[in-house]
């Protein structure tokens, strides 16, 4: 608390700088832009650097807000605080639109759609002279007053905004700690994964578009009114370049960091004055550089560099509660029920037509020979792939058509082959995603999630490791963490793909216990496994594919020992003379 | 009646002209994107400095056609410096370092000539001097003609190169699986590396090609380049064919919306084209959707 009232007395300080000195037309320009950029390159912060999403269209949304203030104004001479209210409105509604029109193109096509979007709404500025006075621009824009205290002046009008850009970036910084956040920076990490264990993923990007516009339209309003005028120049293509180049070079992922990034390549241009003509060409040349020489930007070096100062939290382990991943057994009816599900891709019947029931409190192996479509039902009971034909009856309830998030949402969890987990977070945020998956009955609230994540990680071993990034945990454990941000969900089904690959045997038998000790609590586990002797040791029951089909269904004993199982794997032995 | 059918030819005569010239350097975007993955949004800059290098020739007194050659020869050294300089040193970095790597590329090339030549747009002779030829009412300029001839002359060599050609498998064999490729023995390096040099002589013939049309300015690039792009789009990301149909289709849409509705909203129509696709059928014309394995 002591440490946040210091922080903002420091702020206040600093916003009341201008009013030390006598501000020259000139330096009220470098402030005045540098201030409303900020807000601007914060809406980058959020949808480039924590969700990892291409946006070069930036400075619509700021062209937006601004736009709105000047036409609302000069000419129908409405109040400056409706304006801006009407320019962040009408920046929300253009992202949110464009985010949910777009979102879920990824990449390229993303970048090249909101280039696009950028290009239009450039063409609109300076073709439709009627309404936005096209390449003229639009002089006379008058300051706001407050309380009937008029902002005319230039320091009281700055003190404003430099107050609004704390806020801005406060929130900015406190939002990788909220659960939406939290889903954001999964999705940039690996989307997928992020998917399979709740989180919206489309709706979670088109949250951080709006976020995004909304912080660009606020920037963009505040400077129409900080420079009295505008022009369609200040809100070309060129002008997202700069928010890209400025939000890279603070560091994309911290709100400080764009702020730092804002201000060095406002200030930048001054510095480069004896470059004269060509400026631009060195900044463009600045702008390879840092993609080579700075790939995590100047926040980011600081904070690697100062990391080694900063104290963990320490965990207590003793205070940890153990985890609850009971499931009351008390419908004896099939959890899961496949009903002839295939998924064909072009002409490969990858899996064609299996049926089989999954009992409650049960280890289902699915087995079979490579490409005999294992993974591939996997992805399909869990929705990343759609099936071709079939039903899917999960609990009772028709999923066929279910996106994985909200299958996540029903109980069923995941792990992968080849690890996903969410490479840059630490061992407990990646927990803590699994935790937040909706419909979770856990207590509102981050401390509450934590607590979970923390339960579910010392279940598996591995609370001492919570604030490590997890990337630099070894492969056994980072499998364990998967499993973890799995059960951090309470699912009641669990499907595991591969969970013993790369383990030795001694991992091995730890796995086998773990397999015991979750179906001892009730929940179902959906396994693939090429390990014979570990399915032998946990199954209740195993499935065989191979070449999409179903070859055999039962006991383990029974299903190992049927002759198209050996045929499947071993070959046809008939042939063979002793 | 006759007058309408004549005018609409017309005017899908010269749309067709203009689309080979996004067909050209769609062409250049997907063998950068088929060997690399990156979009090279520095691809219209190409164009740019091919018209430019043309003008510099012609000004220092060198003959047209020799202008030609030796501005192509000039648009290969670039090739390969830009892929030392721009996409090498970022080689295994995901897909966003390298696309903002090639936007500073690009800010950095126009400006670097905006020095040089200054902001004037500069004229170009046509490469024939002919006016044109008139087939039943429609007028064929030769600068149009000779556009869509050598879109087909390069289109029908590239077959050649890739299709038919020891070094053409070894090109798509890198853009395939380029840990593959390495270990028969292919030279991944010098692939991407002769990609990229490829790729500018290919924008580089746009950029000589369009100039007499549209005059030799900085700008010209970047517009060509985002229609070009819209074009790989359009056709089906990555495929060649995608491209040249995709590009030959914006020119047209772009020619006939020009002409019907708004001249001033001209670059509109190929974005709205674009948006249109992208909604509805976002694997574009020939591409497959592929989703992500698990």
């Amino acid at each position: 608390m002591k440490k946040i009232l210091l922080v903002l007395a420091l702020g206040i300080l600093v916003a009341l700088l201008p009013y030390t000195m006598k501000i020259s037309p000139y330096v009220l320009n470098i402030f005045m832009q540098a201030i409303t950029y900020s807000i601007a390159v914060l809406g980058m912060t959020v949808v480039l650097g924590y969700t990892g999403q291409i946006n070069l269209a930036q400075a619509t949304f700021f062209g937006l807000g601004a736009y709105a203030v000047a036409l609302g104004t000069v000419g129908p001479g409405l109040n400056f605080w409706i304006t801006l209210i009407m320019g962040i409105g009408v920046a929300i509604i253009s992202g949110f639109v464009l985010g949910l029109t777009t979102l879920r193109l990824k990449g390229h096509y993303l970048a090249m759609i909101t280039i696009s979007f950028q290009q239009i709404f450039d063409l609109i500025l300076v073709n439709w002279i009627d309404f936005t006075r096209g390449p003229d621009g639009i002089a006379g824009i008058e300051r706001p007053s407050i309380f009937g205290y008029a902002l005319s002046d230039d320091r009281a009008y700055l003190f404003l905004c430099a107050l609004i850009l704390y806020a801005c970036i406060y929130f900015v910084w406190q939002l990788p700690q909220t659960s939406t956040g939290r889903a954001m920076r999964a999705v940039r990490e690996n989307e997928l994964a992020a998917e399979v264990t709740g989180v919206n993923s489309l709706q979670i990007k088109v949250i951080a578009f709006t976020i995004s516009a909304g912080l660009a339209g606020l920037g963009g309003a505040l400077y129409a009114a900080g420079f009295a005028y505008i022009s369609p120049d200040n809100f070309n293509f060129s002008r997202s370049i700069e928010f890209l180049t400025m939000v890279l070079l603070g560091g994309a992922q911290s709100a400080f960091g764009s702020a730092l990034g804002t201000s060095l390549l406002i200030l930048l241009p001054e510095w480069l004055r004896f470059l004269k003509e060509v400026y631009l060409a060195a900044y463009g040349l600045a702008v390879i550089l840092i993609m080579v020489f700075l790939p995590t930007g100047i926040w980011g070096i600081i904070s690697s560099r100062t990391a080694k100062y900063r104290k963990p939290v320490p965990i207590d382990l003793d205070s940890i509660q153990t985890l609850d991943i009971s499931v009351p057994i008390t419908d004896p009816a099939p959890i899961l029920q496949l009903q002839n599900v295939q998924k064909h891709f072009g002409g490969v019947k990858a899996v064609d037509g299996i049926t089989l029931n999954v009992a409650r409190g049960t280890v289902h192996a699915l087995i079979g020979p490579n490409g005999s479509g294992k993974t591939t039902t996997l992805n399909v009971l869990n929705g990343i792939y759609k099936t071709t034909a079939g039903q899917i009856v999960f609990d009772g309830k028709d999923i066929t058509e279910l996106a994985p998030h909200e299958r996540a949402g029903l109980g069923v969890g995941r792990t992968f082959q080849n690890i996903r987990l969410f490479p840059s977070m630490s061992v407990v945020e990646n927990v803590m995603v699994g935790a937040q998956r909706p419909n979770n009955q856990i207590a509102p609230g981050q401390a509450a999630l934590r607590a979970r994540a923390l339960s579910a990680l010392k279940f598996v071993g591995l609370a001492e490791q919570a604030e490590v990034i997890v990337q630099n945990l070894p492969y056994g454990h980072q499998r364990l963490v998967e499993i973890a941000r799995a059960l951090a969900g309470h699912p009641t089904f669990l499907l595991l793909d591969e969970p013993a690959a790369g383990l030795n045997q001694t991992e091995k038998q730890e796995l086998v216990a773990l397999l015991k000790r979750l179906r001892g609590h009730g929940l179902t586990i959906f396994l693939i496994e090429h390990d014979i002797g570990l399915i032998e040791q946990v199954s209740d029951k195993i499935t065989v594919l191979n070449f999409g089909k179903q070859i055999a269904d039962g006991n383990p004993s029974d299903v190992l020992n049927h002759p198209d199982v050996i045929t499947a794997y071993l070959g046809d032995a008939s042939h063979v003379t002793a | 009646m006759n007058d309408f059918i004549v005018m609409n030819l017309q005017v899908l005569f010269s749309g067709l002209a203009l689309g080979s010239i996004y067909a050209l350097v769609a062409l250049g975007f997907v063998l950068i994107i088929r060997a690399t993955n990156v979009v090279n949004f520095a691809q219209g800059d190409f164009a740019m400095l091919g018209g430019f290098s043309m003008v510099a020739f012609l000004t220092a007194g060198v003959p047209y056609w020799l202008a030609i050659l030796l501005a192509l020869v000039a648009m290969g050294i670039f090739g390969l410096i830009f892929n030392l300089g721009v996409y090498y040193p970022l080689r295994h970095r995901s897909f966003l370092p390298v696309i903002i790597s090639t936007l500073g590329a690009s800010i950095f090339m126009q400006n670097a000539v905006l020095y040089f030549f200054g902001p004037q747009p500069r004229p170009m002779d046509k490469v024939f001097s002919v006016p044109g030829i008139e087939i039943g009412g429609v007028f064929m300029d030769t600068q149009y003609l000779t556009i869509l001839g050598a879109t087909g002359l390069l289109v029908a060599f590239q077959y050649f190169l890739f299709e038919r050609t020891l070094f053409g498998k070894k090109l798509q064999a890198t853009s395939q699986d380029k840990d593959m490729a390495r270990l028969v023995g292919i030279p991944v390096a010098a692939m991407i590396a002769f990609t990229f040099i490829y790729s500018a002589i290919l924008g580089g013939v746009a950029g000589i090609l369009v100039s007499p049309v549209l005059f030799v300015s900085i700008g010209m690039g970047s517009i060509i380049a985002l229609k070009a792009f819209s074009a790989t789009i359009i056709g089906g990301f990555g495929d060649v064919t995608g491209s040249i149909v995709g590009g030959l289709l914006l020119g047209v849409v772009e020619g006939f919306g020009a002409h019907y509705i708004s001249v001033p909203y001209k670059d509109a129509f190929a974005f709205l084209l674009l948006f249109i696709f992208l909604l509805l059928r976002p694997q574009g014309i020939f591409g497959e959707k592929i989703s992500e394995k698990a």
